[in-house]
Order: structure tokens, then sequence, then C-alpha cells
């Protein structure tokens, strides 16, 4: 269960945010979770509750988006969807294939007062 | 929802008072791994600057990992100092093993934690304050999955896959075989006893990682153990000199 430890990541940028923008509260947070970041959404709803309390993000709604993973083949130059990390392009057969979204994981905005 | 007037969001109690203030949108893009990439990077530069050969090794429990500490710091011997960051989510059993080869030793109990991170390392490395040239061993939390995600600012993740854990797992755990150099298959005393298709198991390795070095091991009988030694040894060859720094 690493979400816990990504939110607490989240809240350390927020807050050092909240001081930058002179921000009081965070009402809702947007996060992208590409499909092969690593990364849990339920747990990291779960976790973000929990770990925001105390903070100017305490009761923030979350936003959880993700883009379908995408991969370069750089024998063939065809860009196809992937299901996961690994797979041989399925055009010429050759791999691995570079990824070239999906792998994100991060803040996209906030909304604040 | 506001408590007090059942006013929805964008409106807050500042001070006790009642502000109806606008809410507004930050676009921040920001990647949320960079926190750790941070530390890692520091880690990094300080194992740079004190000519420290950092290796995470990673795997699931019980491969052998400790055991693999063990013989390893006995083998280099004493004229290259060795260290170790022990992670384990629970007790401090295996820095008392590491210890009892007289070489220094700091545990991290991680707790509810799959991984060790690069703060918690940093910290680390603090207490154990390495001596120069030497290396430092980071034993990973026993786990193939979060670990690979996580820089701690060493110079090559090994990965540690013990013959009794099937040839699939390479496939099944790609991220780490993706991340790692060297591949350690440990425990080869076995061999004789399972059916495992040993080749079969180094293919997928290199089907997930085409450049990853694969050496066969055993910390019980001591198989394979030159071969990882000379891996050490041209490693730590490969650090750049701290004053060609960049
Ligand atoms: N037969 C055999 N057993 C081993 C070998 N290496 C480790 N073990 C045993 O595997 C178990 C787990 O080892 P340990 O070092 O604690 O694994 P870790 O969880 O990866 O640190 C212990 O009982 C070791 O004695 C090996 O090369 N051969
Ligand atoms: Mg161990
Ligand atoms: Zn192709």
């Amino acid at each position: 269960m690493h979400e816990m430890s990504l939110c607490e990541n989240i809240r350390e940028i927020i807050e050092e945010q909240a001081k930058l923008d002179g921000f009081s509260h965070v009402n809702r947070v947007w996060l992208e979770v590409g499909p092969l970041s690593c990364v849990e959404p339920d747990a990291l709803r779960f976790g973000f509750d929990v770990v925001m309390r105390g903070s100017v993000a305490q009761g923030a709604s979350v936003e959880i988006t993700s883009s379908p993973a995408k991969a370069h083949c750089l024998a063939c130059q065809t860009t196809v969807q992937i299901q996961q990390r690994y797979d041989p392009c399925p055009t010429c057969g050759v791999g691995p294939m570079e990824i070239i979204q999906g792998d994100a994981f991060k803040i996209s905005k906030l909304e604040v007062v | 929802m506001c408590g007090t007037c059942g006013c929805g969001e964008g409106q807050v109690h500042i001070d006790g008072k009642h502000h109806h203030s606008e809410a507004r949108e930050i676009a921040l893009e920001r990647n949320i791994m960079a926190k750790n990439n941070g530390y890692a990077d520091a880690n990094r530069a300080r194992f740079h600057a004190n000519h420290t050969l950092a290796l995470n090794l990673v795997s699931s429990p019980g491969s052998g990992k400790t055991e693999l500490l063990v013989k390893t710091i006995a083998a280099v011997g004493t004229d290259t100092p060795c260290h170790v960051i022990e992670g384990d989510q629970q007790t401090s059993n295996d820095a008392d093993r590491i210890r009892a080869t007289g070489a220094p030793a700091v545990q991290i109990n991680t707790g509810k934690g799959c991984h060790l991170d690069a703060h918690m390392v940093g910290h680390a490395v603090d207490d154990l304050a390495p001596e120069p040239g030497g290396i430092l061993f980071i034993e990973n939390v026993g786990n193939l999955v979060c670990p690979a995600g996580f820089d701690l600012g060493e110079a090559h993740k090994v990965v540690v896959l013990s013959v009794t854990e099937g040839e699939d797992k390479p496939l099944k755990y790609p991220d780490m075989f993706a991340a790692a150099d060297l591949a350690l298959i440990n425990k080869a005393d076995l061999l004789p006893y399972l059916d495992i298709d040993v080749d079969l198991m180094i293919a997928n390795a290199r089907r997930i990682n085409p450049n990853i070095n694969v050496i066969q091991i055993s910390a019980k009988t001591g198989a394979g153990m030159p071969a990882w030694l000379a891996w050490i040894k041209a490693a730590q060859a490969a650090l750049l000199p701290a004053s060609a720094a960049e």
C-alpha cells in the first residue's frame, strides 16, 4: 500500500503551493493517474481523506482522470494504444516500445479559496 | 458544504468569520513522484562525492537477500568498507544478521509501508556515515511491485529471484525486471530437486529487459559468488571519480 506515502507527497506539494499562492483552503484536487503508473486509484482515494486531515486540503474532493496508454514503436514508427507496458509492437512484433502516454502520476489542478 | 449556513463550495470560515470568497482554479501539472526523485538526486550526489557504490537489492520476501549480503560482505573482505541499510516492515532481525559480520547496518522499519523511499534512505545514510570508497547495500522491503517505482539514488537495482519462485515471475512483475541492471538467480543449489526451467526464467527476464545481466548463484554453497563479486568490482570501477564531478 504505497498510496499512503504518495498521499503524503501530494499533501506536501499542496501545502507548499498554499504558501506560494496564498490560498487557505482546497475544495477540489484533480489528479491524473495513468493506467501504467502503478498507482491504484481506489487506494489513493482511501488514503487521501486520511492524509489530508489537518491540512489546507482537509475534506477536499478528488477527481481522478486517466488517459489511455500509448506507445511508439521505434522499429516501424507506429503509435498504438497498449494494455500493458512490455507488450511487443502489434504491427511489426518488435519490442519493447517507447511509452508516450499513460504513465503519468500528477496533480493537474486545484480549486482553491 | 458549510455547516453553519449550508452554502456550497468556495465559501470558507476564516478566524471564525464567514467569508464567501470566490473559488479559483490553479493549474499545477506537477509530477508527484518528483518529490521522491528530488531526494534521490540528493542521495546520488552524496554517494558520488563519497565515491560510494550504492546498490538497491529488490526481491520478494525470502529470496535470500540478507543471506546473500552476509556472504557477500564476508567475501568482499575488509579492504572495501561495506555498509547496509535494511528495510523491513517490522523487526531488526536482518540488521542484526548483518552486524554479526562486522559491517555497520541501519534498520528502517516501514510499518505498513511496502517500499523504501529516498527520503528514508537519506536519513539512514546520515546515521551510517559510510566510509568513502565503499559499498552501500540497500536491502529493500520484500516486494516485487512498489520498490520498482522508487529511485533511492542508487547506482543499480539488483533483483534477486530464487529458483523456487517459478519461471514466470519476470513476466508477472515486469517493472522490477525492467528497472534492474542485474538479476541474481539465487538458491541454485536447489536446482537438482526442482522441475524449474531456469533457462526459461532467464529468457523471460530478457524478454522484459534485453540488457539485464544474469548470474546464477547460491548464497548457501557460494556457487556463482565470483561472478557477482566481479560484477560489483566492475560497477565500482565504472563510478566516476568524485573529482571529475560535473
Ligand atoms: N538452499 C538455499 N537457501 C537459501 C539460499 N539463500 C537463502 N536461503 C534461505 O532462504 C531463507 C530466506 O533468506 P533471507 O536471506 O532471509 O531472505 P530475504 O527475505 O530475501 O532477506 C532463509 O532460510 C535462508 O537460509 C540459498 O542460496 N540456498
Ligand atoms: Mg531480508
Ligand atoms: Zn513496430
